[in-house]
């Protein structure tokens, strides 16, 4: 018997399967990464409701707040500037996490093991798939860029790109991150601990619905501690670098993070979370390596 | 059901010639902790054949299938898979093999034909032969007129048909079925075995599968019987069944205890009551039945004979019906004969 069976009634005899190369790697990365996008694609609920709980954030409790912050330092400035970043940031880490988190749904209704047991290595499925869910979550947030001007962002190219391209990091770093907690849940009901738990208060300490001035020791350390925050601050100051705001208002909304004093520079908080984005990247191949 | 006296039954090929042998297992063994699940299986297929693997639920089939695929480490023992062992050469394995597991493994959000692309890609199928192969495989289940619907679309027979479809996508020399027709009504059933047949004369192809139906055990060239992780016994079905070699006739009477003493008395056979019916074992059932009417000497009220099934073989290897085996039943007798009888004579 050779590579190739061949049929009596047609002309197409099988297919001779290669495999084992960069190449066959990269296919799977691609068709991983496709395979999330076209499930995108076609939950047009998902993608609404998914706009519904930021634009609730950015525009009701934004004024909220807003009103509030309008008696002090940061008087004549519209406070839902400030939740702008935050709030895309919050589309941006729900999307990936839900993205991520999809692999329970995967292991629970078999198709997990559809990819498992294909020729290819796990680090390219799990490539894909951080791909694919940066991809999905990216484009969610970009979403978000269409309310700019209503909150007095300005549609500036070099802030949209700027702004889109910090998006997709923190996309990547939280997909990756969301894999790596799907590595090791085996059950779908899980997944509402890791939104309560982890997603969320990851959210309130990334300094993306109020500034991490003045905060208690503790949870200055915990917003310090949260990979979210040096995100957050990057997206906020390049927002700020396109719209009026006094000094005043710039101290009390801006603060940079620091750590013992020193502030740390927008540069490093990139690195440092693209370094995180590929160290779980890692472990996420390796734990999905010792999976059946 | 159709014997298969017309296909020519591949024979265990000889130790050491690996070409003729597309699976060797030897020794292979699988414990989940304290409990062991598979004990120790040594077997071979050859290449073509349609090899099963019968047992109740629970008794090591698919930790054994697993193992195969390279989805489980055996504890020890080996196995290989057209040459290839399914521990040190895991990619070469998976290349070479096609799957159709008991539960679906299918996007259900995604259309028939981008499930089957996912697969071709992942597979490493050139880009040339995608298409054409795609088509190929989904005329021969019959749904390429559905290939851009939705599989959540799709009824159970159709999504398992589809994953057998996808399981040939990559022409694999072995293709495993883990219970292929669990969950299926009958009439699907008797489709998608319409389909594994049609498929067994079409490609060149190894097929291994496991199965706890005893009618669906017969389509193969060989069984092995495994009972508690072991392979109990390997052979044609038609010899398994030429081993027990004996009609089974039962019958309903008004005073059973009784019957069973006349049926020593008077015929010299050794019944009991199996399954709420005395149950005598003979060589032709059909023939015994009028003597058994005529000199029993006592009121018949039913009386059915049954060819020796794969039950027989099974109850006559391990000493307990599969349905004893599993807690869960349903399946019925295939009687070739049914008689019922006036009641109260």
């Amino acid at each position: 018997m050779t590579a190739t069976t061949t049929t009596a009634a047609q002309a197409v005899a099988g297919v001779r399967v290669a495999g084992g190369t960069w190449r066959d790697d990269l296919r799977a990365v691609r068709m991983v990464w496709k395979r999330e996008l076209i499930r995108f694609s076609r939950s047009r609920a998902r993608i609404v409701t998914s706009l519904a709980q930021p634009i609730l954030y950015l525009f009701v409790l934004g004024s909220g707040i807003g009103s509030l912050a309008a008696t002090g330092a940061t008087r004549g400035f519209d406070f839902r500037t400030f939740m702008f970043p935050g709030v895309i940031a919050l589309t941006v880490l729900f999307t990936s996490i839900f993205s991520a988190v999809s692999i329970v749904w995967d292991r629970e209704f078999g198709f997990l093991r559809e990819m498992l047991v294909a020729p290819v290595r796990r680090g390219a499925l799990v490539s894909g798939k951080a791909i694919g869910g940066a991809s999905v979550a990216t484009v969610q947030g970009a979403l978000m860029l269409f309310f700019a001007p209503a909150v007095g962002v300005p549609w500036s190219p070099v802030l949209l790109v700027e702004l889109l391209a910090i998006m997709a990091l923190t996309a990547f770093a939280l997909t990756s991150l969301g894999i790596v907690i799907a590595s090791r849940i085996q059950q779908v009901e899980s997944f509402q601990f890791i939104m309560q738990l982890l997603v969320l208060p990851m959210f309130f300490l990334s300094g993306a619905v109020f500034p991490l001035t003045r905060l208690p020791h503790w949870l200055n350390i915990a917003s310090k501690i949260d990979p979210l925050t040096y995100l957050v601050n990057p997206m906020r100051r390049v927002v700020f670098a396109h719209v009026h705001a006094t000094a005043r208002v710039r101290a009390a909304l801006l603060p940079p993070v620091t750590w013992n004093g020193w502030a740390v520079p927008v540069w490093l908080e990139l690195l440092m979370s693209a370094t995180v984005a590929i160290a779980l990247l890692l472990v996420a191949v390796k734990l999905f390596s010792h999976t059946d | 059901m159709a014997t298969r006296t017309d296909r020519a039954v591949p024979t265990v090929a000889a130790p050491g010639n690996g070409d003729d042998v597309a699976i060797r297992v030897v020794d292979l063994r699988r414990r989940f902790g304290e409990f062991e699940a598979v004990r120790g299986v040594s077997f071979d297929v050859a290449r073509g054949e349609t090899f099963g693997f019968l047992g109740p639920n629970g008794a090591g089939k698919s930790t054994t299938i697993s193992m195969l695929c390279t989805l489980l480490r055996p504890s020890s023992g080996t196995a290989a898979v057209d040459g290839f062992d399914v521990v040190a050469q895991q990619t070469e394995v998976r290349r070479r093999i096609g799957l159709v597991f008991q539960d679906t493994t299918l996007d259900e959000y995604l259309t028939a034909d981008e499930n089957l692309r996912f697969h071709a890609e992942l597979y490493g199928v050139p880009k040339a032969a995608v298409g054409p192969r795609l088509e190929q495989v989904m005329q021969m289940v019959g749904l390429w007129e559905r290939r851009t619907s939705l599989v959540r679309t799709f009824s159970g027979g159709m999504k398992r048909r589809l994953e057998i479809a996808r399981g040939l996508l990559h022409s694999p020399r072995v293709l495993f079925l883990d219970e292929p027709t669990v969950g299926l009504d009958p009439q699907t059933r008797s489709h998608i075995w319409g389909y594994i047949d049609e498929l067994r004369r079409r490609e060149a192809i190894t097929m291994f599968l496991t199965t706890h139906y005893m009618d669906e055990a017969e389509h193969c060239d060989r069984i092995a019987i495994i009972d508690n992780g072991e392979v109990v016994v390997i052979d044609t079905p038609e010899a398994l069944k030429a081993s027990v070699g004996r009609d089974r006739v039962q019958l309903q009477t008004d005073d059973n205890e009784r019957a069973i003493d006349l049926l020593r008395e008077r015929f010299g056979l050794d019944a009991a009551i199996s399954e709420g019916a005395v149950t005598v074992h003979v060589a032709e059932g059909e023939k015994f039945v009028p003597r058994l009417f005529a000199e029993l000497g006592i009121p018949i009220r039913s009386v059915s004979v049954a060819r020796p099934t794969l039950d027989d073989v099974f109850m006559a290897y391990t000493g307990r019906t599969i349905r004893d085996a599993e807690a869960s039943s349903g399946d019925m007798l295939r009687s070739s004969v049914f008689i019922r009888a006036g009641r109260g004579r």
